[in-house]
């Protein structure tokens, strides 16, 4: 029995973190859009460890915001600990990482889902994809409703046909004991979607009062806290923050973990699913690493009104008497009671290859997808692929040209590429070593480098882009001055160098040459340099950081002007590289297989060789001069 | 839309005649400016104008190269519609490498292979009813380079550009998990102990540039193996040729024992023998090692000179390398004229259609004849060799040099005090050279190697 219900101009299936951005960037397109979810309650909800940001997915959240996201802002109002990670190291890896209150959280983006304008949340499981003639036009509901759409992002997660393994232990649910969609892989298959198996895993939840943390070092937050979201004032975010506290595991642990391996639903076979190398199990890491006698274990509250605190570091599936007595071994856990046990899920996901870079499905038009549904893993990865599909949907629909960000303008830009260009074996992780042009990918800069592309789509509105002009002209405005305002070897400027144990000066130099020296920078040459005005802490950092690295940065760009030149050379959809003679029989297959948008894209395909991009750059003229 | 000057030898190697070393882009009327004197020393060739011939000298700074003739074509009346400059020198193989060289250490970089071709097509040069040619020639060209640019390259340096390969990812990794992981993994301080690693690299490197424009980097030079059965006279017949003033012998060391190879010229014909007197101390190659071996030799071989020990009788061992060897091309030398011939000259033109020298190794007899022979071939174009090698031994030279200066940039990052990141730009610039250098391409080599030497995440 099944019956249609209101149009919609996009349905997006799932309300995790690729959910909400992809529902959200729709809505406030001025698109009408609507959320499934099987649960309202697990809107935006964090099943795995408590926190957002850290290495390279830090950068993401920015850029998400600077582009008119959602999760910056989310953290920035629900954050119990916020920490700049590899302060000491340069800036392109500087990477903010907060703890997030997990619930507040959650609540917090259901909040803003349920009051944005042209968006409709509504809990029901979708099982089936209505296509015709290689189109989507709608959705249908578990209960018979259909919903007739022009574009669908499917934002399932881990929901996919999913598998919950603790020990022998067996249950077909979602994360936390979630009710699983089983129903719409079947559909997907039918319409021509092919599938794969991940797998990944979380650690056990420890009551709060049975942890004896005097055994164990506590971890603070920064004493000065930056905020995620560009739009954040950091005055109205300084408040008291909670700790999270280090200890390891031991041989006795070790041990434990060998002797039961055999309960193990990995090592038993049970489990067929891929899992990540990244965030490996703590049974893999003793068999991997057999010669480490311990592992670090970050414990990490999971809110302000909870005693559950995350295990970081000891994800398993083993059976639950092995896990008490595994998390029982560990200094300060001697009494530990476990609320929530750890887990491995599978899942269904797929191959995102399938996919254009504008995240759109290549054989069925109007069907978007993002997140772990594409096979990635984490809340970051997962929100920032859901913006572009939200995005792409909704420009689709506008009959606007859809965005697609190069690996040299964003993190976004390479997770999206990656995914849709290699064949990815494991839940993709976000890594800085991924991006190549990462001394331009700064979180410092993402707003420089997204929030015109953001306004230009929409999502950013002229007050917040007039404020980014105004800071690029104080930066631009700065750099120009300290590159001319020259000081001489007076004594104070003496005295200021050898106080930093910099070389005294035996010609004159300009301060944009003092502020290049590792030992000092732009703050620190104040007392020299009297007529510099007030200018905001981000402005300054800016400053430094181009000077500083000036020669770094200019020899990236260089390598980006060489790198876009095959990535503006775009491949028509209708190729048959069948018919293209001179390329490889590997290379054909590859080609016909990914069908690349761009020359570019086709050269990071493995198994297309420089010979290969050579002739499609020939077949490419051929064609042009054939138009003319 | 392309920025770079290329260069190439565009001349194949088998004529004595005339060679031409051709450059094209932007930069190659200033390159040849940089390095052309006329006569007189006052022209001033970046003002002549289009199509000119011009006479004069080619200097590498104080050091003179060679006499030339230099055309000179302006963009974009030229074969790529770029600015096009052609070296006419005297030939031979030293002399144009060292004219390859100079233009490449004044600015030009080494053609890919069929890049002169591509670039007149992509500028529309070419008809395009030739699309098809242009992509054949890129494709013959790119798998001659390819394989030559892996087979050239001795076992000893192919292993040692792996082992830097090797040590240098095994940093990055470790800088890169550091970064990834800062709780797990401490990167503090990585810069001494990474300096004195990088500085033995930029050594290693060094020494096989160095070994590079001695031209010990490649085999290069007309394959040549020596067959026969034993106590022919195969091992005195190669002392001759090392032996003889005549030649010029570049003796490798460090090659291993069982590719062991001499390189000679002989009337600037350089051969590449292989020794298979060098494997001797198992007395004969075609009883003990078997037929097989030899033939592997003798296949991949340019020449085969065969020794018949012309004091015995043919046997079932020369018929069988007359076999392997019918296809060849074939000097057959009957040695030991000094001794009591059984086997003649007549008996063996009989067995096997190939000329025939009579020589004594041992008196150093006919050995003329057997340089006549060679010349003949090779200047008669009987016998040549792949003329890509020289431009593939630019290449390589070109990524080592990058890999090289990529190295000599980590090492000023770290006595700057630069952050432990920045080292690993640098690194993975000196991988990807060294990787194409020995063909092969870095793909996830950096994260596999992080996850496998790292314990990290959740």
């Amino acid at each position: 029995m099944s019956y249609r219900y209101e149009n919609y101009d996009v349905a997006v299936i799932g309300a995790g973190h690729a959910g909400c951005e992809a529902a959200l960037a729709s809505a406030r397109l001025g698109l009408k859009t609507i959320v499934f979810t099987v649960s309202v309650e697990s809107i935006a909800l964090m099943p795995c460890n408590p926190n957002i940001g850290g290495s390279s997915k830090g950068h993401l959240v920015r850029e998400i915001d600077a582009l008119g996201g959602q999760m910056g802002k989310t953290i920035d109002a629900t954050f119990i600990q916020s920490k700049m990670l590899n302060k000491s190291k340069g800036p392109a890896v500087h990477s903010l990482r907060a703890q997030a209150d997990k619930s507040e959280y959650s609540k917090m983006m259901r909040h803003i889902l349920e009051n944005q304008e042209n968006l409709t949340v509504k809990q029901a499981e979708i099982v089936e994809i209505l296509v015709e003639e290689g189109k989507v036009t709608g959705v249908k509901t578990h209960t018979g409703g259909i919903y007739p759409c022009q574009c669908a992002v499917l934002a399932t997660g881990t929901y996919l046909k999913a598998r919950c393994l603790c020990g022998e232990s067996i249950v077909y649910t979602g994360p936390n004991g979630l009710q699983p969609a089983n129903s719409l892989s079947e559909s997907l298959r039918n319409i021509g979607v092919e599938l794969v198996r991940f797998k990944t895993g979380t650690p056990a939840r420890i009551d709060k009062r049975t942890i004896d943390f005097s055994k164990m070092e506590e971890q603070f937050g920064d004493d000065e806290i930056v905020p995620f979201s560009f739009t954040t004032d950091p005055d109205d975010i300084q408040k008291p923050q909670v700790s999270c506290w280090l200890t390891y595991t031991n041989e006795r642990t070790h041990e434990i973990i060998r002797n039961n391996l055999d309960r193990s639903p990995i090592y038993a076979g049970v489990i067929e699913g891929t899992g990540p190398r990244y965030c490996p199990s703590i049974e893999d890491k003793v068999v991997k690493f057999a010669d480490k006698n311990r592992h670090q274990v970050f414990i990490e509250p999971e809110g302000n009104y909870t005693n559950e605190m995350y295990i970081g570091g000891m994800s398993s599936s083993l059976p639950e008497d092995v896990q008490y007595q595994m998390y029982r071994s560990v200094a300060g856990l001697e009494n530990a009671r476990i609320v929530r046990n750890g887990y491995a899920i599978e899942y269904d996901c797929i191959p995102a290859t399938q996919l254009k870079p504008t995240l759109e499905f290549k054989k069925i038009e109007g069907l978007y997808s993002g997140g772990q549904f594409n096979g990635s893993s984490g809340y970051e990865e997962a929100a920032a692929q859901g913006l572009m599909a939200g995005i792409n949907a909704a420009l689709k629909i506008l009959g606007k040209e859809q965005i697609v960000l190069k690996r040299s303008e964003a993190y976004i830009g390479v997770l999206i590429d990656d995914l849709v260009t290699k064949e990815t074996k494991e839940p993709y992780r976000m890594m800085t070593s991924r991006a190549e042009y990462r001394l331009l990918l700064r979180q410092d800069n993402a707003d420089q480098r997204l929030t015109p592309i953001g306004h230009q789509i929409g999502l950013i509105d002229d007050e917040r882009y007039e404020k980014l002009l105004e800071k690029e002209k104080m930066i631009e405005d700065e750099i120009e001055r300290v590159s001319h305002v020259m000081v001489g070897g007076n004594k104070t400027v003496q005295d200021l160098l050898e106080s930093h144990e910099s070389t005294p000066l035996k010609t004159a130099v300009s301060l944009a040459e003092l502020i290049r020296r590792p030992e000092l920078s732009y703050e620190l040459l104040a007392p020299i340099d009297p007529e510099r005005k007030k200018l905001p802490k981000a402005v300054i950092d800016q400053v430094d950081i181009n000077i500083k690295y000036e020669g770094y940065i200019t020899r990236q760009l260089k390598q980006v002007e060489q790198f876009k030149k095959l990535e503006d050379k775009k491949l028509p959809e209708s190729i048959n590289y069948d018919e293209i003679k001179g390329l490889r029989i590997e290379a054909r297959q590859k080609l016909g297989a990914i069908q690349p948008a761009s020359v570019g894209q086709a050269s990071r395909i493995a198994g297309v060789t420089p010979a290969d991009v050579s002739v499609l750059l020939i077949y490419m003229e051929q064609l042009r001069h054939k138009k003319v | 839309m392309v920025k770079d000057t290329i260069a190439a030898i565009s001349t194949g190697m088998t004529n004595s005649g005339i060679g031409k070393v051709r450059m094209s882009g932007p930069d190659a009327v200033d390159i040849i400016h940089k390095i052309y004197k006329s006569p007189g020393g006052k022209k001033d060739i970046s003002r002549a104008k289009s199509h000119t011939i011009h006479y004069g000298y080619i200097y590498d700074g104080e050091v003179l190269i060679d006499e030339v003739l230099v055309l000179l074509m302006r963009a974009p009346k030229s074969y790529t519609t770029e600015d096009m400059v052609e070296i006419d020198c005297h030939g031979g193989v030293v002399v144009m490498k060292k004219l390859l060289d100079t233009v490449i250490k004044y600015g030009a970089r080494p053609a890919e292979p069929g890049e002169f071709t591509k670039r007149a097509f992509l500028n529309g040069r070419i008809d395009l009813t030739q699309a098809e040619a242009v992509i054949d020639v890129i494709n013959s060209k790119s798998e001659m380079a390819l394989s030559n640019s892996v087979r050239q390259l001795k076992g000893n340096i192919l292993n040692k550009v792996k082992d830097i390969r090797k040590s240098i990812i095994g940093h990055i990794a470790f800088i890169e998990a550091a970064m990834d992981d800062p709780e797990h993994i401490n990167a503090d301080h990585f810069g001494e102990e990474l300096k004195e690693s990088v500085i033995e690299h930029i050594h290693s490197i060094e020494k096989l540039l160095a070994s590079s424009d001695n031209g010990r980097m490649i085999k290069e030079g007309i394959k040549t193996v020596i067959v026969g059965k034993p106590n022919a006279g195969k091992s005195s017949l190669l002392n001759v040729l090392v032996g003889d003033e005549r030649a010029i012998v570049t003796n490798v060391a460090g090659t291993t024992r069982d590719t062991l190879e001499e390189f000679i010229q002989i009337n600037g014909i350089p051969l590449n023998i292989i020794d298979t007197a060098g494997i001797r101390d198992t007395e004969d190659i075609v009883e003990k090692i078997g037929v097989d071996k030899a033939k592997n030799f003798a296949e991949d071989a340019d020449l085969v000179i065969y020794v018949v020990d012309g004091s015995t009788n043919l046997d079932d061992n020369d018929r069988a390398i007359i076999e392997m060897i019918k296809d060849k091309k074939v000097i057959v030398l009957i040695n030991k004229i000094d001794l009591h011939l059984v086997t003649t000259k007549e008996m063996v033109e009989k067995e096997i259609r190939k000329p025939v020298i009579e020589i004594s190794a041992k008196e150093e007899k006919g050995i003329d004849l057997l340089e006549k022979q060679l010349k003949d071939m090779f200047f008669g174009g009987d016998l040549s060799f792949n003329d890509e090698i020289y431009i593939t031994n630019a290449r390589q030279k070109a990524a080592l040099n990058d890999a090289l200066n990529s190295l000599k940039m980590v090492v000023q990052s770290i006595d700057d005090g630069m952050p432990e990141d920045f080292y690993s730009i640098d690194l993975m610039n000196c991988y990807d050279c060294l990787g194409s250098l020995i063909g092969e391409s870095t793909g996830e080599d950096l994260i596999d190697t992080i996850f496998s030497d790292f314990c990290m995440g959740k």
